[in-house]
């Protein structure tokens, strides 16, 4: 039920994506996608790998719910997160979030709020393995603000 | 107190690892406060369990609802413990 929310270790396909986006009604005239990746170089160390996890069943329901704020503030027609989890390495994808509406403005600020609050309130926790050993990551401070300046900014649904 | 059962406690990332523990079945007083469950665990478990649960930075789950504060906690509850998330 809901927005398309999807937690797997394999692959996804951006263009299967979006698709099923521009397609999920006629009245759509915006589809932004974002697409993370994971970076060779954090905090000044080499990274060789990542591996994620995630708490079943608690990390989709709060993107469930991410999601649905998005559309209170802003149109959404439809939506998707996929997030990846398992054993990744550098220049692999990692998420993906993708928002369709009438129009951009409502498409881009819907996908950036969703992400900036993936960030902070979904359960997934990465290690990362660098030249210098195994560490978990520590929240960024620039994440959370980024999150709570939504917070200061009721937004509005665009006429 | 209306008698003894059982809660599920979960521990995920950096804490599960600390405590090399994914997961167990432990007998909570129903309508028991969870600063209580810290406490019993960490009296049980020693001072590593202490430090992580009593840790400033520990989040709480119940039910998969993030919770704040002290709740009081009932037999057949689901009860995460986690460090701040990193996704994205």
């Amino acid at each position: 039920m809901g927005y398309r929310v999807v937690v797997q270790e394999p692959p996804f396909s951006q263009q299967d994506e979006y698709e099923r986006l521009r397609q999920s009604a006629l009245n759509v005239g915006a589809v932004v996608t974002f697409c993370g990746t994971v970076r060779d170089i954090n905090d000044d160390d080499s990274v060789t790998a990542l591996r994620l996890e995630h708490y079943p069943g608690m990390t989709e329901k709060e993107i469930q719910k991410i999601i649905a704020e998005a559309a209170e503030r802003w149109d959404v027609i439809d939506a998707t997160v996929i997030h990846r989890v398992g054993d990744l390495h550098p220049g692999d994808e990692i998420v993906f979030t993708g928002v369709a509406s009438e129009h951009r403005g409502d498409a881009f600020e819907a996908c950036a709020f969703i992400m900036d609050f993936l960030k902070t309130r979904a359960t997934f926790w990465k290690k990362e393995s660098t030249t210098d050993g195994d560490r978990w990551l520590t929240t960024r401070q620039n994440d959370v603000e980024a999150a709570e300046s939504w917070l200061n900014n009721t937004g509005q649904k665009k006429p | 107190m209306t008698g003894c059962d059982m809660a599920e406690l979960v521990f995920f990332a950096s804490i599960r690892e600390s405590l090399d523990c994914e997961r167990m079945a432990y007998e909570i007083e129903d309508g028991m406060p969870l600063s209580e469950l810290i406490a019993a665990l960490a009296a049980e478990k020693g001072d590593a369990w202490r430090n992580e649960l009593t840790a400033e930075n520990v989040r709480v789950a119940v039910n998969q609802e993030l919770v704040t504060g002290n709740p009081r906690l009932h037999a057949g509850d689901e009860i995460a413990f986690f460090p701040p998330v990193t996704g994205g």
